[in-house]
C-alpha cells in the first residue's frame, strides 16, 4: 500500500496528490511515469511523475478526473491509499543546454506534466517560455510556480476568460516568429500536441511530444502501447513515452486511444448509477488505512 | 491395494485423464483436466515397468527421481511420492500441469513403443494435488540460517525455483517483481482453465513459509538498479530470471489496427487483470459473436486461441506456416484445442492486415505455404506457393509467434553482457552471467522455452549460487568484467 500524503483540488476535476514511494522518489527523472492501481481489482494506469521529493520519499502526481478509475483516485484524500505504484517507467526527458530558447507547450493537466520539463531545462540554464491552455481560466495550472522557477508563461483559455484567448498553438506561432526558438516540448490532448507538431515542421525545430497510449504493464511486455514513429512501431512505455512529434502518427495514437470507448463508457455509467454507500464500497479497501503512517 | 496381475496390466492401456466435456468447458475457465481418481492413479502406477535403468529420469529436465515416486503411489504412498518428488522440484502441481512430458520424460518411457507411455506428469499433479487437498505438507525442519542473503529479480518459474532452493540452503532470499503479483507467466501467461491460479498461489505461500520474501511493483533496473542490490542493498549474489518479455510482431502492414493484439497483451489482460471477470476494471475488446485469428504455433498460441472461446467468441482459427507435426506446443494442448471447436489452418502465412476507415482490424490476407528443405532448426522451411493468396475475415488477431528479450535490465546494467539475439551471457552450466555475483536463467537466457526448463535452470543456478556463497570464488569468465565488489567470505 502507498500512503497518500497530500491530495488537493487545482482546478474543476483536476487533483494534485502527493503519494509516498520512496523508491520511485529516488530515481524519478523528469519525464518517467509510474503505473498505477487505486483498488484491489484496479486496472493498472500510467501517470507522469510531476515531481518527486527525495526526503520526503514521495511523488506528485496530477490527475484528472475522465474516467472511471481517475474519478476514483480523485476521491482519495490524504491518509487513504493507492494499492500500487511501481516505477519510474520510461526514458527520462533529454534535458540540453540549447542555443536558443525551449518552449514548453502543455494543454490542462499536461501543464501538470510538461511543469518538471519546464524546471529542469530552466535549471539547466535555457530561456523558457511555457505557452499554458485551458478552456477556461481555472483549467490553467501552475503559473506561478512555473513563474517561480523564471519560466516565462503565456497563458491561454478557449473562451478568452484569461490570459491570450486562443488555442496554444496560436501563441506558439507567434513566438516561432519573435523568438529564435531551438526546441519545443509539448505534452497534453493528441489532437494539440499533433497542431504544434504542425507549426514546428515547416522550420524544423526540434520538437518532443509526450505520449499516453494505453497501457497495461508498462515495462515493455504487453506491447499495448505501441505507437508508429517515423513509420516504425515503438513501445511507448520502453522506447519513450517521448519521441520526436514531427515522427510521430497523431491520427493511429488517437484511433488506438479510443480502443476501448464503449467499454470506459459503460464503466462510467455504472460509477455514476452507485448510490453513494456502494460508490463509498469501491473506495473502501483503500479508505483511511494509511491514515497512521500518514500521521506519524 | 490394488491386485491386478502383471500380465493383465500389459494389456492395459494408458489410462486418460478426464477432461471436462468440451462444450461446457470452451464457456468457462474451470480446469480442463480434472485430474486421475486414486484408483485410476494407482493402476497407471502399477503399469509402469521399473525399469533398471529408468530413462524417462534423464528426460526430465530437473531429473526427478520418477521411478522412485510412480512405485510409491501404486503402493499408496503418496506422501512418501511428494518426497521423493520435492526433492528434485518445488512446484510439481505446476510442472505436472504445463510440462511437455511428450518431450521429455513419458517420450523416454520404454512403454512407448509398444504400449502408451506411463501419465508420469497425471501421476505427478495426482501426488502434488493430493498432498495440498488433504493438508498432508511435511512440517518444515528448521534450517541453519547461512547468514547470506541472495536478491532474485523476477518471480516466474526460474526465479522461484531458484528461491526455493536458496532458502532451503538456509539464506534470506528476497524477490522482486515487476508487476503487482508474483507468479510470472505463471500469473500472467497461463490460462485459469490449465493452470489454476489458487495452485500458483499455494506453491508461492509455500516459498513464503520457508523464510521467502516477495515484494511487488519493483523493477530492477528502474527501481533499484542492479549495482545497488549488490552494494546499498547488501545482496551476496542476485539472480535474474526475468523472461523473454518483449512481444514480437510480425512487422507487417496493418499490426497497428485497433483488434491486434499480442498474446502477452491479451492473456495478461484476461489472465492478470481478469478482464473476463465481472468486478474488475480492466478491458478487453468484446469477443462476443466475433471471428478471431491467432498467428503461432506453441502453447501460448494454443492459450491465446482457447481463451476467445471462453469469452464467446464465434470462431477461433489459429494459423500457422508448418503443419500440425512441426508445432512446438503440446500435444495434449492441440488435442484440447481441436476438441473445443478452434480451427487450424496449416501453411498458411499473414502478409497484411486488412482494416476499415476507422482504423479497426477486418481481416487478414494470408499466403498459402509449402514445406521445402529443413532450415537450421531441423524442421522443413515453408515457402511460399506463388500466387496462391487468399483473404480471412477476421474482427480479432492475437500474435502469438513468440518473445524477445526485454531490454530494460541490460540496458541498465552496463556490466551485463548481451548475446546477439539480446539474451544474457550466461554459462549454461552455472547461469554466471558477466557481472560478478549476478547469475542467471530461464527465458532471459535461453530465449522462449518452457517453465520446466526456466526451472531447471533457477535450480542450476541455485546449486552455483550456493556454490558461491560458500567459496566466494567467481571463476574469472574471459568475457567478464571487473568485480564492482569484494566476494563475500
Amino acid at each position: 500500500m502507498y500512503p497518500i500524503l497530500e491530495a488537493e483540488s487545482i482546478a474543476p476535476d483536476v487533483r494534485r496528490i502527493v503519494v509516498e514511494a520512496p523508491k520511485v522518489a529516488k530515481k524519478h527523472r523528469a519525464g518517467q511515469f509510474v503505473i498505477v492501481r487505486v483498488t484491489p481489482n484496479g486496472e493498472r494506469i500510467p501517470l507522469t511523475i510531476a515531481e518527486s521529493d527525495t526526503e520526503a520519499g514521495s511523488i506528485t502526481l496530477f490527475v484528472q478526473a475522465i474516467g472511471r478509475t481517475t474519478m476514483l483516485l480523485c476521491e482519495l484524500e490524504p491518509g487513504d491509499c493507492l494499492v500500487d505504484v511501481a516505477g519510474p517507467l520510461g526514458r527520462a526527458s533529454e534535458i540540453n543546454r540549447y542555443a536558443g530558447v525551449a518552449v514548453v507547450v502543455g494543454g490542462g493537466v499536461g501543464t501538470a506534466i510538461a511543469y518538471p520539463i519546464a524546471c529542469a531545462l530552466a535549471a539547466e540554464g535555457n530561456r523558457v517560455i511555457a505557452i499554458i491552455g485551458g478552456r477556461t481560466k481555472e483549467y490553467v495550472l501552475l503559473e506561478d510556480q512555473l513563474r517561480s522557477h523564471g519560466i516565462e508563461v503565456i497563458p491561454c483559455t478557449d473562451d478568452g476568460s484569461y490570459g491570450r484567448k486562443g488555442f496554444v498553438t496560436e501563441a506558439l506561432i507567434d513566438v516561432v516568429a519573435d523568438e529564435n526558438v531551438a526546441v519545443v516540448f509539448t505534452i497534453g490532448p493528441v489532437p494539440m500536441m499533433a497542431a504544434v507538431a504542425e507549426v514546428t515542421r515547416a522550420d524544423e525545430i526540434e520538437t518532443v511530444a509526450s505520449l499516453n497510449p494505453i497501457m497495461v504493464d508498462g515495462t515493455g511486455m504487453c506491447g499495448g502501447c505501441r505507437v508508429e514513429v517515423g513509420g516504425e512501431t515503438k513501445f511507448a512505455c520502453v522506447d519513450g513515452p517521448e519521441f520526436n512529434a514531427h515522427e510521430v502518427d497523431f491520427r493511429l495514437l488517437q484511433r488506438w486511444n479510443t480502443s476501448y470507448r464503449a467499454f470506459e463508457t459503460g464503466q462510467l455509467e455504472d460509477l455514476k448509477s452507485l448510490d453513494a454507500e456502494h460508490h463509498e464500497q469501491l473506495l473502501a479497501p483503500v479508505r483511511g488505512v494509511c491514515a497512521r503512517t500518514a500521521l506519524s | 491395494m490394488i491386485k491386478i496381475s502383471r500380465r493383465a496390466l500389459m494389456k492395459l492401456d494408458r489410462i486418460e485423464m478426464p477432461a471436462r466435456d468440451p462444450l461446457e468447458r470452451a464457456a468457462c475457465f474451470d480446469e480442463v483436466n480434472m485430474g486421475l481418481t486414486p484408483e485410476d492413479a494407482t493402476i497407471e502406477a502399477m503399469r509402469c515397468l521399473q525399469c533398471k535403468t529408468p530413462i524417462c529420469i534423464e528426460g526430465c529436465p530437473v531429473n526427478i527421481q520418477i521411478d522412485q515416486f510412480i512405485d510409491l503411489v501404486a503402493h499408496g504412498d503418496i506422501r512418501r511420492a511428494a518426497e521423493v518428488i520435492r526433492m528434485d522440484s518445488l512446484l510439481p502441481a505446476i510442472c505436472g500441469r504445463v510440462c511437455p512430458q511428450e518431450a521429455q520424460c513419458e517420450g523416454a518411457c520404454v512403454l512407448d513403443k509398444k504400449h502408451k507411455p506411463i501419465a508420469i506428469g497425471h501421476l505427478e499433479r495426482y501426488v502434488a494435488d493430493t498432498i495440498r487437498n488433504y493438508g498432508l505438507e511435511p512440517p518444515l525442519e528448521p534450517i541453519k540460517p547461512s547468514g547470506k542473503s541472495v536478491a532474485i529479480v523476477g518471480s516466474g518459474p526460474a526465479g522461484l525455483a531458484c528461491a526455493g532452493d536458496l532458502a532451503k540452503s538456509g539464506h534470506q532470499v528476497h524477490v522482486y517483481e515487476a508487476l503487482h503479483k508474483p507468479g510470472g507467466v505463471l500469473i500472467y501467461g497461463i490460462p485459469e482453465f490449465r493452470l489454476p491460479k489458487d495452485i500458483v498461489q499455494s506453491e508461492i505461500d509455500g516459498l513464503k513459509n520457508l523464510g521467502v520474501e516477495f515484494e511487488m511493483n519493483a523493477i530492477i533496473g528502474r527501481t533499484i538498479t542492479m549495482e545497488e542490490l549488490l552494494t546499498e542493498e547488501g545482496y551476496d549474489a542476485v539472480f535474474v530470471g526475468v523472461g523473454a518479455g518483449l512481444p514480437r510482431f510480425l512487422g507487417i502492414e496493418g499490426e497497428n489496427l485497433i483488434g491486434v493484439y499480442s498474446a502477452n497483451e491479451f492473456l495478461t489482460r484476461v489472465n492478470l487483470m481478469g478482464a473476463f471477470r465481472e468486478d474488475t476494471e480492466t478491458p478487453v475488446l468484446d469477443l462476443t459473436g466475433k471471428r478471431v485469428v491467432v498467428f503461432g504455433g506453441g502453447n501460448t498460441a494454443m492459450d491465446s486461441a482457447r481463451t476467445p472461446l471462453r469469452l464467446g467468441a464465434e470462431e477461433v482459427r489459429v494459423a500457422y506456416r508448418r503443419t500440425e507435426a512441426e508445432m512446438p506446443a503440446r500435444v495434449e494442448e492441440i488435442q484440447h484445442a481441436k476438441e473445443e471447436g478452434i480451427v487450424f489452418d496449416f501453411l498458411v502465412s499473414p502478409l497484411e492486415l486488412l482494416g476499415n476507415e476507422e482504423g479497426w482490424l477486418t481481416g487478414v490476407r494470408f499466403q498459402r505455404m509449402e514445406l521445402g528443405e529443413p532450415d537450421d532448426s531441423g524442421r522443413r522451411r515453408p515457402v511460399p506457393i506463388a500466387g496462391e493468396i487468399f483473404d480471412l475475415d477476421a474482427d480479432v488477431v492475437i500474435v502469438a509467434i513468440g518473445n524477445s528479450s526485454n531490454p530494460l535490465l541490460p540496458a541498465t546494467e552496463p556490466h551485463l553482457k548481451q548475446t546477439r539475439w539480446g539474451t544474457l551471457e550466461a554459462d549454461e552450466t552455472t547461469g554466471r552471467t558477466t557481472m560478478q555475483g549476478v547469475f542467471a536463467g530461464g527465458d532471459i537466457v535461453t530465449g522462449g522455452a518452457t517453465v520446466i526448463l526456466a526451472m531447471g535452470a533457477g535450480r542450476i543456478a541455485a546449486a552455483s549460487i550456493n556454490e558461491y556463497l560458500e567459496t566466494g570464488v567467481w571463476e574469472s569468465n574471459p568475457a567478464s568484467e571487473p568485480a564492482l565488489q569484494p566476494a563475500p567470505a
